[in-house]
C-alpha cells in the first residue's frame, strides 16, 4: 500500500483494467472525440490519484478507506428494483427519471408531460442520438478535471440525466432524478447536464438513495448552465446507504441576471463530500446556496462550496446548518471569491452547527477573497450545543428532557427546510428531518405537529 | 398546599436563602417582596426546580408531597407554574406548539385525553382575548422578538392555558407600562380561585394596587423578615426596604448566624 490518499499500485492496475474493458465496449459505439476525452481523463486520474490529506481542500476528509476498497467500475443490471420500491422516494407530481446502479431505467421512470421546449431524459441516449450537442460540455473533461474523482467520472460515466430547456421554457413541477443503488462494491459515476436557456425556469431534484446497507461508491458530476434571465433551483438530496461513499461535484455557470439556487440536504452515507460551485459570469446574477447536513454514528459529511463573483452587481446568499450526533464529523468550507471586476457585489454567508454529543466534531471555515473595493460581504460561523436555558424553560412547562431536546433540534434543522419553496419537496424534507431524529424523539416531535 | 420549612439554598456556591418558612393555602394570594438580592427570585426558582439553584437544607411540601426531588417537568405536570422574570426566547418553536405540548403533558399526567385541535384552539383564543394578545403571536417563535411586555403577557397566557394549582409569578410586573400592568393583573385576577394558590414575587407595591394579596411577606438577606396583611405593602412603600433590612440584620446578629446579604 502506498501513502494515504494515493491510489495503490494494485488498485491502479485494477482501474486500468476496468477502463480498458470499458474502452473496448465504447469503441465503435461512441464518437471518437468522446473516447479521446475519456482516455485523457483516465490518464489524468492515473496521474492525480485520489486526493490526500495533504491537499488543502481535503485536509479534513480522508478517502483512504475508499481508496483501499476495490470497486467494480462497470455498471451492472437493474438488479431487481421494482416500481414498489419507488413509492416512498418518488415525489408526488414530479417528472421522474430513475437510474438504477447508474443506468437509466425507462420502465421505472415517468417523465410525464413536459411543456414544449423542455427535453429531459437519459444522457447516454441523447449523446448516442446527437453527440454534437454535448461535445462542448463533455470535451471540457479532457482539459482540467478538478481532482481524481471528477477525472474518474469523466473516464467512467455511463449515464445520467440531460435536461434541456429552450428559451422561455418553464417547467412548473419538479424534475426528480432518482439514483438508486443496490449493488455492493459497485462504483457508480452519474453525469448530469442541465442547460437552461434564456428566461427558462425549472426545479431539479437530484436524489440519491441506497436501498440496502451495501458499501458502494457514487461519484457524481453535475454541470449546470443557467443562461440570461433563467432561474434554476437545484436540490441535492443525499440518502445513500450508511456504508456507502458519496462524492459529488456540482458546478453552475450563470449568465446575465440569472438566478441559481442550490439546496443540499445530506442525511445518509458513511462518507460524503459535496463540492458545489457557481460562477456569476455576468452582471446582476443571484446565487443562493442553502444546506443542511445531519450526521450520526460514524458518518462523515463534507461540504465545500465556492461562489465566484466574476462580474459586477451580483448577489449571493449562503446559509448552511449542521446537526451532529454520536461520533459524527462534518466539514464546511465556504469560499467566496469577489474578482476585481465584480464591483457592487453583495455576499453573505453563514454556517451554524449544533453538536449533540461530546465527541461529534465539525471543522468550519469561511473563506472570503475580495479583489474589488466596492463590495458588501459578511460571513459568520458558529458551533454550539443546545441551550440549557431553553431546555430548562421547556421542562418547566412539562416537557421531559428528551422531548425538549428533540423539539429544539428539530427547530434548528427545520429552519433550513422552511427555506425550500417547492411544496412537495418541503413536506418530504420535514418528514425526513423527523426520521433523522433519534427514535424516542421522533414520536414526540410528530405529536407536536 | 405549599409548606416551606427552614429552606436554605445557594446559587453558584453562594448561599442566598438562609432559612425560609412559609405556608400557602389553596385560595390564597401571597406577595413576596424585598429589595434586590434579598433572595426573592431564588425562592421562586427553587419552587420551579431550576437547576442553577442548590438546596442546602430544609424541605418543601406541595400537596403533602416532597417537591424538591421532583424534576421540573414533573412539578409542572403536578400543577406548579413559574412565570419567569426573563422568559427565554426559543427560535423555531412556534408558541402554539409549546402551548399544545405543555397542555398535553399536563393532561396526560392527569389521565385526561389530549384536546383535539378545535377545542385546543378555542381554549387558546379565549385566553388570548383575556390577555389582549393578537392571534398572530401564536404562530411566532416562543418569545422571539417579543417586547418585554409581550413576553410577560405570554407567560400569563401560558399560565391561563395550563391552569396550574400553584402559580409563582417572578417579577412579572417589572418592565411593564401601566396599561400592560393592568392587563397582566387582570389575567392573574381571573386565575384567582379557591382551588388555586398564587405567589407574587415583586419588588414594587404597584402590582398590588391591582391584585390585592391575602398576605405579604418581606424578604431580607435570605429570610422572611416580616409578614402581614396588604397594609404591610403600603407601609413598605412609604418607609422603604431599609427599615426591614435594619431589623433583619439585628435578628441575624442575635441568632449568631453570619447572614451576609448583598
Amino acid at each position: 500500500m502506498t501513502a494515504e490518499g494515493k491510489v495503490s499500485a494494485a488498485n491502479r492496475d485494477h482501474y486500468r483494467e476496468q477502463f480498458a474493458q470499458l474502452a473496448l465496449r465504447h469503441a465503435g459505439a461512441e464518437p471518437p472525440w468522446l473516447q479521446r476525452t475519456r482516455a485523457a481523463a483516465f490518464e489524468r486520474f492515473a496521474e492525480l490519484g485520489l486526493p490526500s490529506l495533504r491537499d488543502e481542500d481535503w485536509k479534513y476528509t480522508s478517502v483512504a478507506t475508499l481508496e483501499k476498497h476495490t470497486f467494480k467500475l462497470v455498471p451492472a443490471s437493474l438488479n431487481g428494483v421494482g416500481a414498489d420500491q419507488l413509492v416512498k422516494p418518488a415525489l408526488d407530481g414530479s417528472h421522474l427519471l430513475v437510474f438504477v446502479n447508474g443506468r437509466y431505467a425507462p420502465d421505472l421512470s415517468r417523465p410525464g408531460r413536459l411543456p414544449g421546449g423542455a427535453e429531459v431524459g437519459s444522457l447516454a441516449a441523447a449523446v448516442a442520438d446527437r453527440p454534437d450537442r454535448f461535445e462542448s460540455f463533455l470535451a471540457r473533461d479532457a482539459e482540467a478535471p478538478v481532482n481524481g474523482f471528477t477525472a474518474l467520472n469523466a473516464a467512467f460515466w455511463a449515464d445520467g440525466a440531460h435536461i434541456d430547456l429552450a428559451a422561455g421554457c418553464s417547467v412548473d413541477e419538479p424534475i426528480q432524478l432518482l439514483f438508486i443503488a443496490t449493488d455492493a462494491d459497485l462504483a457508480i459515476h452519474p453525469r448530469n447536464i442541465v442547460r437552461a436557456g434564456a428566461g427558462s425556469h425549472a426545479e431539479i431534484i437530484e436524489h440519491y438513495i441506497g436501498l440496502n446497507d451495501s458499501a458502494y461508491f457514487t461519484d457524481a458530476v453535475t454541470q449546470i448552465q443557467v443562461d440570461s434571465g433563467a432561474a434554476i433551483v437545484h436540490t441535492k438530496l443525499q440518502q445513500e446507504s450508511l456504508r456507502g461513499y458519496h462524492i459529488a461535484d456540482i458546478r453552475a455557470e450563470q449568465g446575465l441576471d440569472s438566478r441559481f439556487t442550490s439546496q443540499s440536504f445530506a442525511l445518509g452515507g458513511r462518507l460524503s463530500r459535496n463540492d458545489i460551485a457557481t460562477r456569476l459570469n455576468a452582471e446582476g446574477c443571484e446565487a443562493t446556496l442553502i444546506g443542511l447536513y445531519m450526521a450520526n454514528g460514524r458518518q462523515h459529511m463534507d461540504h465545500h462550496t465556492r461562489i465566484d463573483h466574476a462580474r459586477p452587481r451580483g448577489t449571493s446568499r449562503e446559509f448552511y446548518k449542521g446537526v451532529l450526533d454520536g461520533a459524527a464529523r462534518a466539514v464546511f468550507n465556504g469560499k467566496v471569491i469577489v474578482h476585481a471586476d465584480a464591483q457592487g457585489t453583495d455576499a453573505q454567508q453563514s454556517n451554524r452547527n449544533l453538536l449533540l454529543s461530546d465527541i461529534a466534531e465539525v471543522d468550519t471555515k469561511p473563506q472570503l477573497e475580495i479583489y474589488a473595493d466596492d463590495v458588501k460581504c459578511s460571513h459568520g460561523a458558529t458551533v454550539g450545543q443546545l441551550d440549557p436555558e431553553q431546555i430548562g424553560y421547556l421542562r418547566s412547562r412539562g416537557l421531559d428532557e428528551t422531548s425538549a431536546r428533540a423539539l429544539l433540534t428539530f427547530a434548528f434543522a427545520e429552519d433550513v427546510a422552511l427555506r425550500v419553496s417547492c411544496a412537495p419537496l418541503k413536506a418530504r424534507l420535514e418528514q425526513l428531518l423527523r426520521e433523522a431524529l433519534p427514535p424516542q424523539m421522533r414520536d414526540q416531535v410528530r405529536e407536536l405537529q | 398546599m405549599l409548606t416551606i420549612r427552614n429552606l436554605h439554598a445557594a446559587v453558584e456556591g453562594k448561599p442566598i436563602l438562609h432559612g425560609i418558612d412559609l405556608s400557602v393555602h389553596a385560595g390564597e394570594v401571597h406577595a413576596v417582596m424585598g429589595p434586590n438580592g434579598s433572595g426573592k427570585s431564588t425562592l421562586a426558582n427553587v419552587l420551579a426546580g431550576r437547576e442553577n439553584v442548590v438546596v442546602t437544607a430544609g424541605e418543601v411540601l406541595y400537596e403533602g408531597k416532597n417537591l424538591l426531588p421532583m424534576p421540573p417537568e414533573e412539578r409542572a405536570r403536578e400543577g406548579v407554574f413559574l412565570a419567569f422574570q426573563y422568559p427565554v426566547e426559543i427560535p423555531g418553536v412556534a408558541n402554539i406548539y409549546l402551548l399544545k405540548a405543555a397542555l398535553n403533558a399536563v393532561r396526560k399526567h392527569r389521565g385526561q385525553p389530549e384536546l383535539d385541535a378545535i377545542d385546543f384552539l378555542a381554549l387558546v383564543k379565549d385566553k388570548l382575548k383575556l390577555m389582549e394578545m393578537d392571534q398572530s403571536l401564536l404562530y411566532r417563535s416562543v418569545n422571539e422578538g417579543f417586547s418585554g411586555g409581550e413576553k410577560k403577557r405570554n407567560e400569563i397566557l401560558q399560565m391561563a392555558v395550563l391552569e396550574p394549582k400553584l402559580a409563582i409569578l417572578d417579577e412579572t410586573d417589572s418592565g411593564l407600562d401601566i396599561d400592560a400592568l393592568k392587563v397582566v393583573a387582570r389575567g392573574v385576577e381571573a386565575m384567582r380561585s379557591p382551588q388555586r394558590a398564587i405567589i407574587l414575587v415583586t419588588h414594587y407595591q404597584r402590582l398590588l394596587d391591582y391584585i390585592v394579596p391575602d398576605k405579604v411577606h418581606v424578604l431580607a438577606k435570605g429570610r422572611i423578615a416580616m409578614s402581614g396583611g396588604p397594609d404591610l405593602a403600603l407601609e413598605l412603600e412609604s418607609r422603604g426596604y431599609g427599615w426591614v433590612e435594619a431589623q433583619a440584620t439585628t435578628q441575624a446578629r442575635g441568632g449568631g448566624d453570619a447572614a451576609r446579604g448583598r
